[in-house]
């Protein structure tokens, strides 16, 4: 039954439609390539919208995850705690052409955390003597320093789980899960794509990781790639 | 003979305890798993959002949701749990893995790290270290002792861009080992590799020490 107030959509292009304006600040769920949102960041690209200020843990590869952006030049500023497997990433920066700001990998996890949960700010030991303490205030309790950092939020925030039901609750999977349940909070508009939606009712209550509430709009993703950074095996014994 | 990367690995693995909870960085680090004594249970903790890693899976048998914090396959064991990336920081910022064996760039004498960036030539992010370090109980380095250039990168002072001050309780390289037992106290010479004396080392290290 889909009713006005439906939060399903039938693709990534019509739940992105009219969500994202140039400009805008978007978050996309992700770690490396494990858990990245796909046909959403597809759907950006194909949308044309341009100056965006992507937050991020990483910044994918140069042809995949966040890194098709940088490509066509869409992504004008990125917060990210890692970015090493982009090439064209660090061209840009170092050109001149990207703005980049550096987080700690827990600072921006907190961050994101604490935008969706109403926490202006709060004050971390990570980064205190450290380039990250730079222009920020600092509290001295019991002879340890720590670094005031504030919450974030997106305009929109993208997010890929394993399965979602038509109330927007969410499940993840594994290590796909990372940054994608904070960012599920943190966003004005926030939309899942899964890889399975299921009716209201199938999923547990006991297991939803991200209750409906968060999540505006829902679809089922298809042709997941899911590509392996680095695939790493080990040998069986001899039998 | 200085100590080959393995056995830098087998020594940092002596720090293990039972029922620890470690995380382990990138590089020389990565090897410890190898040198976890028999019998003793040791569980990883990974920063992406796993306490409880396993092996590497068997070739076809690869995950791409059940990655390591450096994107490498793993798989699980039967205790394993999953949690957000805030939850994993928590639990890493909150005081509650036992130990941390990461490289290092440089430390200094009062314990300071640098190992994430190389200005103008190395500038990818922090990733997790510095809520590692900010965070973990104890923190023992595995580095080699000098740079490619020949300089100690055991130092009076940190050159390049700070990871954490005052961080570091134990530094293994290949030819020595430097432990202090609390952050207000000097580094101490504590293992030299074989047929290393603690002269060359002296010789070859620029950080002030204590023997």
């Amino acid at each position: 039954m889909t009713t006005s107030s439906s939060k399903i959509y039938a693709d990534a292009r019509s739940a992105l439609a009219g969500a994202v304006q140039d400009g805008g600040t978007i978050m996309a769920g992700g770690f490396g390539l494990c858990g990245i949102p796909e046909n959403l960041i597809e759907a950006l690209r194909e949308s044309g919208v341009r100056n965006l200020t992507a937050i991020s843990n990483n910044a994918g590869v140069d042809d995949f995850g966040l890194g098709i952006l940088l490509k066509t030049r869409q992504i004008t500023k990125m917060i990210a705690s890692y970015v090493g497997e982009n090439k064209e990433f660090e061209r840009q920066y170092l050109s001149g052409e990207l703005q980049l700001e550096f987080n700690p990998q827990g600072t921006l996890a907190e961050r994101i955390r604490a935008g969706g949960a109403g926490i202006y700010g709060f004050y971390t030991k990570t980064g205190a003597g450290t380039l990250v303490q730079e222009g920020k205030e600092t509290r001295v309790v019991n002879g340890d320093t720590y670094v005031l950092e504030t919450g974030l939020v997106a305009d929109v925030a993208l997010v890929k789980a394993w399965k979602g039901d038509t109330e927007g609750n969410l499940v993840y999977r594994k290590t796909a899960r990372n940054f994608n349940p904070m960012m599920a909070t943190a966003g004005r508009i926030t939309i899942a794509e899964v890889e399975e939606l299921v009716e209201a009712g199938e999923l547990n209550p006991d297991h939803i990781h991200t209750p409906g509430i968060y999540v505006s709009r829902i679809f089922q993703g298809k042709d997941y790639r899911k590509l392996i950074e680095q695939r790493t095996v080990r040998k069986r014994d001899a039998a | 003979m200085p100590w080959s990367r393995d056995e830098m690995a087998a020594r940092a693995a002596r720090e293990l305890q039972d029922g620890f909870y470690v995380n382990l960085g990138i590089g020389i680090p990565t090897r410890v798993v190898n040198y976890i004594p028999a019998g003793m249970k040791v569980a990883l903790q990974s920063e992406n959002g796993m306490l409880g890693m396993g092996p590497f899976p068997y070739e076809g048998e690869e995950d791409a949701d059940l990655v390591n914090a450096g994107k490498q396959t793993i798989t699980e064991l039967p205790y394993s749990s999953y949690f957000s990336s805030a939850d994993s920081f928590a639990m890493i910022r909150g005081g509650h893995i036992d130990l941390s064996i990461l490289g290092a760039m440089e430390v200094s004498e009062t314990g300071d790290l640098a190992n994430w960036m190389v200005p103008g030539k190395m500038v990818k992010g922090m990733g997790g270290a510095m809520d590692l370090v900010a965070g973990v109980k104890r923190v023992v380095v595995a580095m080699e002792h000098a740079s490619k250039e020949g300089a100690s990168k055991f130092k009076p002072r940190c050159e390049l861009p700070l990871t954490g001050a005052n961080v570091v309780d134990m530094i293994i390289t290949e030819l020595a080992v430097f432990a202090r037992p609390d952050r207000k106290s000097p580094f101490r010479l504590i293992e030299v590799a074989p047929g290393v004396s603690a002269e060359e080392v002296r010789a070859r290290t620029s950080a002030k020490f204590v023997s």
